[in-house]
């Protein structure tokens, strides 16, 4: 009984750390601000610039891939499709 | 499919031009300032990937079970389509990051798993790269595995205790927790779901022809 009960203080004191050194509760909505007043400490541009580019750039660059890559299967099945025309002739 | 894919990109082309006007003009968040703008295409973004993972893991399934190989088609184009999406959303995250809480990467539950999954997609590539002849069945079992990870890396913010906005960030905007913003943020969304309904058709083309073309060489070699 003695046993038990002290293993079961052991077990609350030793998950107190585990609680406290959880990181603070997330944002659930987001507020605006009133205005007029001052939001920014580090320049937001440049990370909302480059964010926005990287979504663009990666767009069209798989874009391009895909079109690439289909004229080339195309370009085999053309040249694969004569190849067996000849030989059945 | 053929018939709408003209006019899918039309609508596709306005809202991407419109969504960048309606951004800008969408008030300003109080605590992060300008950088929480990045959301209207950092969650987008992987609400393009959720819905290309649901093709992948469909497509996937339908291949294992039943063998339906143009279910197998839309299953590479589902993980292709999905790696791109889930870039976007790992690097436009840490660019918010870098001012909402001061560091690029934090090694959050939200964070490491959307990485983890990320990374499953990109293994599923890799299998069928490399893996051989056969590597489609293995591919598609990674696709399966990789779509029943996405439901916990979505809840894991509630879940788990995690720096990163809850779940309840996106109702609570549509509610109209801050005014003005609900539109940009739909046509955003809207947009990025509707140009990743195109690139999947697009993918799945391409997979249907290289099977066409594997079947020419068969026949050839025969």
């Amino acid at each position: 009984m003695m046993r038990t009960l002290l293993a079961a203080m052991c077990a609350i004191l030793l998950s107190g750390p585990v609680f406290a050194l959880q990181p603070p509760s997330a944002q659930s909505e987001y507020v605006p601000a009133a205005p007029g007043a001052s939001t920014e400490q580090l320049p937001a541009g440049p990370l909302l610039v480059a964010a926005y580019a990287f979504v663009w750039v990666a767009a069209m660059g798989y874009v391009w891939t895909i079109g690439r890559r289909l004229t080339k299967v195309e370009d085999d099945i053309r040249t694969l499709e004569r190849k067996a025309g000849k030989a059945s002739r | 499919m053929k018939r709408m894919f003209a006019p899918l990109v039309v609508v596709v082309a306005l809202l991407f031009v419109g969504a960048p006007y309606l951004i800008a003009q969408a008030p300003i968040e109080s605590t992060m300032g300008l950088v929480q703008k990045i959301f209207y295409f950092h969650v987008p973004s992987w609400m393009a990937m959720y819905t290309a993972i649901a093709v992948c893991g469909v497509g996937s399934a339908m291949f294992l079970f039943r063998g339906n190989k143009a279910a197998d088609a839309y299953a590479v184009a589902g993980a292709e389509v999905a790696v791109l999406f889930g870039m976007m959303g790992l690097v436009s995250g840490p660019l918010w990051g870098r001012k909402a809480w001061g560091v690029w990467w934090v090694w959050d539950p939200r964070l490491t798993s959307a990485l983890l999954m990320e990374l499953i997609f990109i293994a599923y590539l890799l299998v069928r790269k490399y893996g051989g002849p056969g590597s489609e069945k293995l591919a598609a079992a990674t696709g399966l595995f990789g779509a029943a990870t996405s439901p916990f890396v979505y809840k894991s913010v509630d879940i788990w205790r995690s720096q990163h906005p809850k779940t309840s960030v996106v109702p609570a905007l549509l509610k109209g927790s801050m005014a003005g913003s609900e539109i940009p943020f739909m046509v955003s969304a809207f947009a990025f779901v509707l140009f990743a309904t195109l690139l999947l058709m697009l993918r799945t083309t391409l997979a249907k022809r290289q099977a066409a073309l594997d079947a020419l060489y068969l026949e050839y070699e025969e």
